[in-house]
């Protein structure tokens, strides 16, 4: 129970947040600590709600499922209405600016990242926002290790796209949020 | 994935079977696709080749337990994997290795039924199914793993059971734990006990139902072998109208495992002798059990449990010691009450309460659980 960190990705199916959830997941096991990873989606590849959750702990991780999360990652409007009340009071919340138009009001620390929008224009794809919003997430909690995300992509993604992946993260790292 | 600690891996649960079979020797896989045991077959299909293994994907589950059946004779170690509806198909077949005393491993993935149910949701329906689900005189041995490191080591020692016994052995996990993701120590092959069937001597001609488990011959090796699930005596010659060849073939093969069951039966157990309160659980639910059980010490409740890892033979005298000491058992289960009979049979005068939910796959919280455990204790 100590140190539990509770973390929900949401997205519609397509977006990523099924490998997002992953790959934080094997960071923190780099990092040494115990990482467990879940996953839901719609019957449909593409286009249903999906959900990844991951959760951090130094010590045993035993209930498995995420009731109340530290920090929400909500790469679109549907997710942001459907989990931001999950999400505890004070905690942690990034939406990707580009598809999140209202924000509910809750007492939390908000982050806007423009994910989807940077992907678009330094990758022309946007599939690449899942890992954009990886590096926001590493630079705004340092939940894990730099290096230990970085080393997790290049586990996680195939040989052609690692390059895009890992310029698509520190994009991330490094840029501008508005709060 | 491999992290920085040496051999640890951040897997799947159904990942993590696959690795420790072809570890434990498994080098034939036949099975039919099914959410959520599709990833088994999946990297089944990858792995096996590289190690002059096969992989079949076959046009249903009939054809997939009937695969394994004649891999297993041709002296390969087998497996398939299904969930509820597919394991319903398989019973035939898996009463056909029982008689015929044929190892294998069965990997079921339980997901919310009856029939079709809600696939891919999570549930632990099929408890009784895995004790019973064939026809006849039986004993089943069913392994419960509540994480993915116990999905590998669970895996292995299917396998060695299965070899052991000569008998098909039921890997009874659950979606929760076969989709779930974590990390997975692989220790040094060397460390890894792996178990072979017994083979026959050259002059050897009995092959079934003896007091001690029988060799096993491989079709092409040259013996004289015939295989039938109808009653037969020690060369595998059809009795199917005299009793005492029935009753001792029945009996043996039903002895091989009762007379083992402390071998076989294995638990996780906490506190066992001082509670007040007594939590019974197992695969998926146990996983709510460590955190319910630390906030009841908090609250000053003594609190133990037994775990079962082998869910069939049932582990009675863990459960039995654990009735003796709390005045109340606890019994969480993702079905409308199966192992919770089980409990109540062993557990004399101990009172048993069963906390059971079914359907959409949400998982019985720590909360549930200790609510409870409170529950007449102030």
């Amino acid at each position: 129970m100590q140190n539990r960190i509770e973390i929900k990705i949401g997205g519609h199916g397509g977006q990523g947040v099924v490998l997002a959830g992953q790959i934080l997941g094997k960071a923190a096991v780099f990092d040494g600590k115990n990482a467990l990873q879940t996953q839901t989606y719609g019957a449909e590849a593409r286009g249903s709600l999906a959900r990844s959750e991951v959760i951090i702990s130094d010590g045993k991780i035993g209930f498995p499922a995420v009731r109340k999360c530290d920090i929400l990652l909500a790469m679109n409007q549907k997710s942001l209405d459907a989990h931001f009340k999950n999400l505890k009071e004070n905690g942690v919340l990034i939406v990707d600016s580009s598809n999140v138009e209202s924000i509910p009001e809750i007492k939390a620390r908000i982050f806007r990242v423009p994910a989807t929008e940077i992907a678009r224009k330094e990758f022309g794809e946007i599939l690449y926002a899942n890992i954009v919003m990886l590096g926001a997430l590493t630079r705004i909690t340092n939940l894990v290790n730099k290096e230990s995300l970085e080393k997790a992509i290049r586990d996680s993604v195939s040989e052609r796209t690692l390059g895009a992946n890992l310029n698509a993260y520190r994009k991330g790292l490094h840029t501008k949020f508005e709060t | 994935m491999k992290s920085s600690a040496s051999n640890t891996y951040f897997l799947q649960g159904n990942e993590a079977c696959v690795e420790a079979a072809v570890i434990a020797g498994c080098r034939f896989f036949a099975g039919y696709p099914i959410s959520p045991a599709n990833e088994i077959a999946e990297r089944m299909s990858t792995l096996l080749p590289k190690v002059d293994g096969i992989f079949m994907q076959m046009e249903d589950e009939l054809a997939s337990i009937n695969a394994i059946m004649g891999a297993s004779w041709a002296g390969k170690k087998t497996m398939t994997a299904t969930s509820g509806p597919g394991f319903s198909l398989m019973q035939e077949t898996i009463g056909w290795a029982f008689m015929t005393e044929t190892p294998c491993v069965i990997v079921d993935v339980q997901r919310v039924g009856p029939g079709t149910g809600q696939a891919t949701k999570c549930a632990q329906g099929d408890v009784m199914q895995s004790r019973w689900g064939t026809h006849g005189d039986y004993s089943a041995i069913a392994l419960s793993p509540n994480s993915v490191q116990e999905m590998f080591e669970l895996t292995i020692r299917a396998f060695n059971l299965a070899e052991k016994y000569r008998t098909p052995v039921i890997l009874l996990t659950d979606e929760t734990i076969a989709h779930l993701r974590e990390q997975v120590t692989i220790p040094p092959l060397e460390n890894i006990r792996i178990i072979n069937r017994k083979k026959p001597e050259a002059e050897d001609k009995a092959f079934f139902g003896l007091e001690e488990v029988a060799p096993m011959p491989a079709i092409g090796e040259g013996f004289n072998v015939a295989v039938t699930a109808s009653t037969h005596d020690e060369y595998g010659v059809r009795f199917t109208a005299d009793p005492s060849v029935h009753t001792r073939i029945v009996r043996n093969i039903n002895d091989k495992i009762r007379n083992h069951a402390d071998d076989i039966a294995d638990v996780e157990s906490y506190n066992i002798d001082n509670c007040q309160v007594g939590i019974v659980s197992y695969g998926c639910t146990s996983r709510a059990v460590h955190e319910a059980v630390e906030e009841a010490e908090r609250k000053g409740i003594e609190t133990g449990y037994v775990r079962l890892k082998t869910v069939w033979p049932f582990p009675e005298k863990a459960v039995k010691r654990l009735a003796q000491a709390a005045k109340k058992l606890i019994v969480p289960e993702m079905n409308l009450g199966q192992i919770f009979y089980e409990v109540k049979r062993a557990a004399c005068s101990a009172e048993v309460i069963p906390i059971n939910k079914i359907g959409g796959g949400e998982l019985i919280a720590p909360e549930e659980i200790l609510a409870e455990i409170e529950r007449g204790n102030p």
